[in-house]
């Protein structure tokens, strides 16, 4: 190992390592002082954030090409290790509160989050598929923390079989893929193709079990069964960090397996990426609309999510928007990151023992009542539906015009006119807590409603000053290729 | 010119000052709200009048432009331009001019949260006038999207029974439109490679069968708006359950927004599809009008008879913007005028009886001249406006636009103009029949005997919409000097369009 692989991979090395004197240091930690797990967590959080923005392996690929530190990679570690603060936020009082504050829950998650951080340097399939691994495994502990509450540990379960089927996915895929270049390496890969010394149909069938893989991970209908359950059993803050950071993790594999190594397969699979993009966008949004509990409603609506980023990456075979293909899915996972962890931090805040606090009708009379705290929800409801001036608007946006740039008009009004659909379920929530009498009742908790304020008004002012961010994910996106 | 001194960013933003201020009351300072808000519209409305000072109405190009860059996304670059000319100065006026009426005529009617409420109205005037002035299709869209959020609220929160029904409607209709006008924006965007509306409209140079597709698609989001008939089924609900104020500001100035985005939109950047259409755009605008007209007539409540009355005189609008000539189009600009002050007199007027009596049923009147004189002569001023009486506003704006559509090449056919002249007849019967029910026969009802009439601030809102419908009736030639210039110019690029189809 050479000083610039170490580099590379620094931000994960920081984290594996936190994580595992965490676990350790857990035990030794007295009733007194147990927020210090959290802490230190998300101190370690920090510090890697902070490596990640410094980008030291900047532009140099590691251990014999295997590993990839480049400005996609660095723009996705800064997402998912400021989801992990986020998600610690959060979690700190609401594992109290729900009795089930466990100290593995931390440690747990630097865990995961260095998984994801893995998924996106990956420049390897047997890389992408140890990453999916890593970060998976935790959050299937994760999900059933709240044991022995019954939902959650069908959550574990459910999340945990279904994974793993996904993951078998993943493997079988990168075999036929080895067996159809002889390298699992994605430059290799491009190589053998290029040389006409790849096996096409046996490569063609590996990456379409790679899609269905990744498929799983990132919710696409019709992978997406274990989605609903699974975030409706795990603990809150755990289903707001897993919609952003497993998605995100997803979608850093599929743009980078695709674009960078597959983009030769664009004729066979376009149609495929079009009907799962279409699927997803209509059957996340026209089941969200009929859900009474809100957060299997955000559930289909993270699905739903995932349609609309891939409406993008349909396009990935085309060299002359590649680039906007993956500036604007990283900008809209940013664009969703925001949004989602705000709505779900409304519904921490809202949410009672025992399930209690989660209906729709639970909403009723939050206006009145509790004015910012609606007033925020409402904005991340009209981001969510991408009304201007939010982010979720600018998101969009920049999706659609990646879409109509690759000629897929038909996929843009059929997500326009999902989006529609979805203003409709999105709304119900702002009825509920406008238009409706009611006496809800809310969990007075500094950090939550810190992520709330902060949330809304990031959502708001990151539309209107969105020059950097955008300049940002053009830059990240310029050297995949 | 920057970003705080230019006076059109000024009239925008302003009203944002009075949301800040308002935000610092509690909600049970009620008096204090109310006057908060009512001062700063009656600034933004001192604004306006200045920039109507520095306007030249001589130049037909735009004027105090604002243009800044704003975002950068990828290769585009997003300009932050506002800019106001003869086709949208009247407008803003309208606008900042209907507001402080609106917010003084909630004073008793809004007692239930006050402060959202004000709160929302500036909000929505802030969308409006930016709907108005932005000459940067992004930040029009911005903007325009930006109205439907408070207007969804005035309607939810403050309507009638139905108002949760009626606001969700109304925000899903417009969003349909809205949507595929996005598409259509970006598609610019993409092939055009700018946002400006002023360099679309020199660049031109977008094929005929592409100009259709976008025309359609621009035209999807302001017919919904108009609302043209068919599309117009979300107007009665949102209309009748939206409380007094929210009426007037739909009626008066949001329909006009639909109809202004095909004066600003539709007819400059895709002139040869607006010539194309032109014949199909006024049989929807004739339909439109008689069938408002006819529908209207059926009416047992009042403030739904108003409602579908807009659909009518919408459609005298629509029928003069595609006669294509200038009398068309000046008279079709005016009639937005006309119909801001006329429709939203009514709903006010509608309003001040409601909150006195608590129904709307026609059926409930009669004879109320003898009990509210006062009440009756200026219902009756306002009601002969609306049916476009000579020497009320109504009839000069109407008549140009008859006159346009008999005449324009563009529709190629008299009988559009002449079964729209029917729509005039019709719009006398059933605005008279409105009158004789609420006014005229016996008193013969317990609770109408004890009505008192207007208060002084009742007149203070109504008052000066009747000096205006005098004012446009008798002497509309300052109105007309003020846009005339920027229609002839909008027209000849169309003439240039049309050239080079034939």
């Amino acid at each position: 190992m050479t000083t610039i692989d170490f580099y590379a991979i620094l931000p994960i090395i920081i984290l594996v390592a936190w994580a595992s004197a965490l676990l350790l240091l857990d035990l030794f930690i007295t009733r007194k002082v147990e927020g210090l797990t959290a802490i230190l967590a998300a101190l370690g959080l920090a510090i890697a954030l902070v490596v990640s923005a410094l980008n030291f392996g900047a532009g140099s690929t590691a251990f014999n090409g295997m590993i990839e530190a480049d400005g996609f990679s660095s723009y996705l570690q800064i997402l998912f290790t400021g989801s992990g603060i986020v998600g610690i936020a959060l979690a700190y009082s609401y594992l109290k509160r729900m009795g089930i504050n466990r100290g593995e829950f931390y440690p747990l998650l630097l865990y995961s989050i260095s998984g994801m951080i893995l998924m996106a340097q990956a420049a390897d399939l047997i890389v992408v598929f140890l990453a999916l691994e890593l970060l998976s495994i935790p959050l299937y502990i994760l999900a059933g923390i709240a044991r022995p509450n019954p939902a959650s540990e069908e959550a574990a379960l459910k999340y945990f079989l279904l994974g793993a089927f996904a993951g078998g996915f993943v493997v079988y895929g990168v075999a036929l893929s080895f067996g159809a270049t002889g390298t699992t390496s994605l430059a290799g890969i491009v190589a053998a193709v290029d040389s006409a010394s790849a096996d096409m149909p046996l490569l063609l069938v590996g990456a379409g079990l790679i899609l269905i893989g990744l498929g799983f991970k990132v919710a696409l209908v019709p992978f997406h069964m274990w989605t609903p359950d699974v975030y409706h059993g795990a603990p809150t803050p755990l289903t707001a960090f897993m919609a952003v950071g497993a998605k995100a993790a997803g979608f850093a594999a599929l743009l980078r397996i695709f674009l960078a190594a597959l983009p030769v397969l664009a004729g066979n699979f376009v149609l495929i990426f079009w009907i799962l993009s279409a699927l997803t966008m209509f059957a996340g949004n026209l089941i969200a609309i009929v859900q009474s509990n809100i957060k299997r409603m955000l559930a289909y609506s993270s699905i739903a999510h995932a349609g609309y980023i891939m409406m993008a990456v349909v396009a990935f075979g085309q060299e002359l928007i590649s680039r906007d293909v993956v500036a604007s899915s990283l900008f809209y996972l940013l664009a969703y990151a925001v949004t989602n962890f705000g709505a779900w931090s409304v519904v921490i805040a809202l949410e009672g023992a025992e399930g209690k606090g989660l209906q729709l009708e639970d909403y009723y009379g939050l206006g009145k009542k509790y004015p910012v705290l609606a007033a925020a929800m409402l904005v991340f409801m009209l981001s969510f539906i991408g009304v201007p001036p939010t982010i979720g608007f600018m998101g969009k946006f920049y999706l659609f015009r990646t879409v109509l740039e690759a000629g897929y008009t038909w996929l843009a009004v059929i997500g326009v006119l999902t989006s529609l659909l979805s203003a409709y379920y999105y709304l119900r929530v702002v009825v509920n807590m406008y238009m409706r009498q009611g006496d809800p009742e809310i969990y007075q908790d500094r950090l939550v409603q810190l992520v709330t304020v902060v949330g809304a008004v990031a959502v708001v002012l990151l539309s209107i000053f969105a020059t950097p961010l955008f300049r940002w994910v053009s830059q990240a996106a310029l050297n995949l290729f | 010119m920057t970003f705080f001194s230019n006076p059109l960013n000024l009239v925008t933003l302003f009203p944002l000052v009075g949301v800040l201020v308002i935000l610092l009351f509690k909600q049970e300072q009620k008096k204090e709200i109310r006057w908060t808000a009512l001062i700063v519209s009656l600034i933004t409305f001192g604004l306006s009048i200045w920039v109507l000072t520095l306007f030249d109405p001589n130049n037909p190009d735009l004027q105090l432009v604002i243009n800044l860059s704003w975002i950068e996304i990828a290769d585009w670059e997003i300009s932050y331009q506002m800019g106001v000319d003869g086709l949208s100065i009247l407008l803003v006026l309208l606008t900042t001019f209907l507001t402080p009426i609106s917010l003084l005529s909630t004073w008793t009617a809004v007692e239930d949260r006050v402060k959202d409420f004000m709160i929302f109205f500036l909000l929505l005037e802030v969308g409006m006038l930016g709907v108005f002035l932005a000459q940067d299709l992004f930040l029009f869209y911005v903007f325009w999207e930006f109205t439907l959020v408070p207007m969804y609220f005035l309607i939810g929160i403050w309507g009638g029974p139905q108002r949760m029904y009626a606001a969700v409607k109304f925000f899903l209709y417009t969003m349909t439109g809205s949507v595929l006008m996005l598409l259509a924006i970006l598609w610019l965007g993409i092939y055009q490679g700018t946002f400006s509306v002023p360099d679309l409209t020199a660049m031109g140079g977008i094929p005929a069968q592409v100009q259709l597709w976008l025309f359609l698609a621009f035209a999807a989001a302001f017919a919904i708006k108009v609302p043209m008939w068919p599309l117009h089924s979300w107007l009665p609900d949102a209309h009748v359950q939206a409380p007094t104020a929210g009426s007037v500001i739909l009626a008066g100035v949001l329909l006009k927004m639909g109809t202004y985005g095909f004066l600003r939109f539709n007819l400059p950047l895709f002139p040869k599809a607006a010539l194309q259409v032109a014949p199909w755009m006024a049989g929807l605008a004739v339909i439109g009008i008689l069938y408002g007209a006819a529908v209207s007539y059926y009416q047992k409540d009042v403030k739904m008879l108003v409602a579908y009355s807009s659909v009518s005189h919408l459609g005298f609008v629509m029928l003069g913007l595609f006669a294509l000539n200038p009398q068309g189009v000046q008279g079709g600009i005016l009639q937005m005028v006309n119909h801001g002050i006329s429709t939203g007199a009514l709903f006010l007027l509608v309003g001040m009886i409601y909150e006195r009596r608590h129904t709307r049923e026609m059926d409930d009147f009669g004879g109320l001249w003898k009990v509210m004189p006062v009440y009756g002569a200026l219902t009756l001023v306002v009601t002969l406006s609306s049916m476009g009486l000579p020497g009320l506003n109504g009839f000069a704006g109407e008549f140009p636009i008859l006159l346009g559509a008999f005449g324009s090449e563009a529709i190629g056919s008299p009988w559009y103009a002449g079964l729209a002249a029917l729509g005039v007849i019709l719009a006398a019967v059933y605005l008279l029949y409105m009158f004789q029910k609420l006014f005229l026969g016996p008193l013969d009802k317990e609770e109408n005997k004890l009505l008192k009439d207007l208060t002084v601030r009742e007149l203070i809102t109504i008052i000066p919409l009747v000096i205006l419908i005098f004012w446009i009736g008798l002497y509309p030639k300052p109105f007309f000097t003020l846009m005339a210039p920027a229609v002839e110019k909008l027209l000849s690029l169309v003439e240039a369009a049309s050239l080079a189809m034939y």
